[in-house]
């Protein structure tokens, strides 16, 4: 149950400030797609739009169009709320809940959603969320420990899996490997791997070899200088962008002769 | 000694000439005896000879350092000193009204002392029951008032007013009930009851009001800075799984910030309970004990102290032994009540570790 996201002409602003602007551009569902661009240049920022989470902050708004599947995303009769459950989101740092364990983290969005679950079903989900994220294997003896004691990478993919536990169709991954050691981050992009059968997949990324091992689709923001909104510069196909780039600022990004 | 201009070649350089670990207590047994030694040779009573010795001390350590290690040295162990004086001289009112407290209050505590009221007593010493009762349930009802009011404008202004005008407005009121003092609290309420019940109504509720005037703003200051402790990463991460915002707030925010929270409560209940000056105004004073907040004059802890003492009647001695004895108890009960906030804290705080 995938969806595909079509963004057209989207400018993004923070109060009068407008950080991203222009942006049209067509997630494929049942795929990854990778951000990449200088730092300040509005990945994170663009990402956050996707789920809604931008007007989050006071002052954020957004002009242009989402759509997912069809369905116009800033719709006035469409509730963030809602779309947030259909649209996960994974931040650069782990963010586990700090009052809670590692088995009520994984369960906190379904549980603050009110929905009620049989012990036997919770303990199945449980499972299931953090065998999907890698995990279960290090955890299953102390679940009922803090997560906030877990390693770095361990409460990342915590909150992988307590994104996944809700069962969203699209997933936003914002720098996920950022803070990670190579095996944490290769045991997160094999994860992304499997869960792209599932899931959309959209991953900002500062690392070249990640988006090249794990993306199907590129996309490269750039910004003219200091002050100025960030722009899409290109999107095509990975193994294109990383060899034939339309694009000659992506050529120079790519090769390291800039940024 | 090694300069301190040039850096060292070898190891063996930067080694320095160190006193025995042991230097500052000879110093003081030194500057003790000589203090002493020089006091009781001219006759000076105990406050003379300790300030004396301290600054003997603090010269003999310096100089002594100085001659043997460095000038880095000595003056480090003279910040220490001074620092280390400064906790004293913070320590000497504490420990001072504590030794007075205990010592004359200790021997009144008796099971009659806790269990008796004034009541009929005539000439013989009575018991605090009532007034523990009073202080009790007007703190109580304090409690009730503030903490809901405290907790939501607090959850108001950290998670929805911002920096708004409204906002802005709140925290500037909320400074201004900060500095209200309390006999003012006490007349408001005084006045607030003589419009609602009718003129001159003494009763317990009226205390509460009175106290939660005092109390709101601190529990509206400590809990705003508890709740602007909690991580934003927290609330986008919870928004982020499809959390409505007020549920965030209940079962996300809330929650981790509950230790904070139940300690400033506890603080303010600590500020509140020995107040006497509005207790006095709107809840009068009786020898009997009022379980009714809503009806009739309710003794309590701080005015019982205050009247004993200032209208100790026929048997001065008794009332005012009576009276060091309620203080302690009041002591005792802001530190039980200091406990609890530690161990709600404990229990309450973020887990980590395994
Ligand atoms: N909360 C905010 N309020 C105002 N401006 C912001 C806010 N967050 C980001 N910006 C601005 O928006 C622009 C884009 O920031 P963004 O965080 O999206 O960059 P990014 O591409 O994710 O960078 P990085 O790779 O360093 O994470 C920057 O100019 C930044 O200063
Ligand atoms: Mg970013």
């Amino acid at each position: 149950m995938a969806k595909s996201i079509d963004v057209s002409d989207l400018n993004i602003y923070y109060g009068d400030f407008l950080a991203v602007e222009g942006v049209s551009m067509t997630i494929k569902a049942r795929s990854v797609t990778a951000f990449i661009g200088p730092s300040g240049c509005g990945k994170s920022t663009f990402l956050r739009t996707l789920n809604r989470m931008h007007e989050v902050i006071p002052g954020a708004h957004v002009e242009g169009k989402v759509m997912v599947d069809g369905q116009s995303l800033y719709d006035p009769s469409v509730d963030p709320v809602e779309v947030r459950r259909m649209i996960g989101m994974v931040f650069q740092r782990p963010n586990p809940f700090p009052t809670m364990s590692i088995y009520e983290n994984v369960l906190a969005g379904v549980r603050l959603n009110n929905k009620k679950l049989s012990k036997r079903d919770a303990d199945d989900l449980v499972e299931k969320s953090l065998q999907g994220a890698n995990l279960w294997n290090e955890v299953k003896d102390r679940l009922n420990k803090p997560g906030m004691g877990l390693s770095g990478g361990q409460q990342q993919r915590l909150c992988i899996a307590r994104a996944i536990a809700v069962e969203p169709q699209i997933l936003l991954m914002d720098e996920p490997c950022s803070a990670l050691d190579p095996i944490s981050t290769s045991a997160i992009e094999d994860l992304i791997h499997q869960l792209k059968e599932q899931y959309t997949i959209v991953i900002v990324t500062h690392n070249m070899q990640q988006a090249a091992r794990v993306s199907e689709d590129t996309a490269f923001f750039n910004l003219a200088g200091a002050g100025k909104p960030g722009r899409l510069i290109e999107m095509n196909p990975t193994k294109k962008i990383f060899s034939v780039p339309d694009e000659e600022a992506t050529e120079a990004y790519i090769s390291g002769r800039f940024g | 000694m090694t300069s301190l201009q040039t850096a060292p070649d070898t190891i063996a350089q930067a080694r320095v000439r160190r006193l025995p670990r042991f230097a500052p207590a000879i110093a003081g047994a030194v500057a003790l005896a000589a203090g002493t030694l020089l006091g009781i040779s001219l006759g000076w009573n105990v406050a003379g000879i300790v300030v004396v010795a301290v600054l003997l001390y603090l010269v003999g350590l310096n100089i002594w350092s100085r001659l043997v290690e460095n000038a880095r040295a000595a003056t480090d162990r003279m910040m220490t000193s001074l620092i280390w004086v400064a906790l004293g001289l913070a320590f000497i009112p504490l420990v001072s009204l504590l030794y007075k407290v205990i010592t004359k209050g200790a021997p009144q505590l008796n099971g009659r002392f806790l269990t008796w009221t004034m009541r009929n007593v005539i000439g013989e010493p009575g018991g605090i029951y009532h007034a523990i009762i009073g202080t009790l349930l007007i703190t109580l009802a304090a409690t009730v008032i503030s903490v809901p009011v405290g907790l939501l404008s607090a959850i108001y202004l950290v998670e929805y007013g911002g920096e708004s005008r409204m906002a802005r407005w709140i925290r500037f009121l909320v400074d201004v009930m900060t500095g209200i003092p309390s006999i003012v609290a006490g007349l408001f309420a005084y006045a607030l009851f003589a419009i609602v019940v009718g003129p001159g109504t003494q009763f317990g509720i009226g205390g509460g009001v009175a106290l939660s005037l005092l109390m709101i703003p601190i529990v509206v200051r400590s809990t705003e800075e508890m709740l602007k402790l909690v991580p934003n990463d927290l609330r986008e991460a919870s928004y982020a799984l499809g959390v409505p915002k007020w549920k965030t707030i209940v079962r996300v925010v809330l929650p981790t910030a509950m230790a904070g929270i139940i300690t400033g409560v506890t603080l303010a209940i600590a500020r509140v309970i020995g107040e006497t000056a509005p207790l006095l105004i709107i809840c009068g004073n009786t020898d009997s004990s009022n379980f009714n907040l809503f009806g009739g004059q309710m003794a309590s802890l701080p005015v019982f102290i205050y009247s004993s003492y200032t209208q100790p009647g026929r048997n001065p001695e008794i009332l005012q032994n009576m009276a060091w004895g309620g203080a302690l108890v009041l002591i005792i009960i802001v530190m039980a009540l200091n406990l609890i906030a530690r161990i709600a804290g404990r229990i309450f705080a973020p887990k980590t570790g395994h």
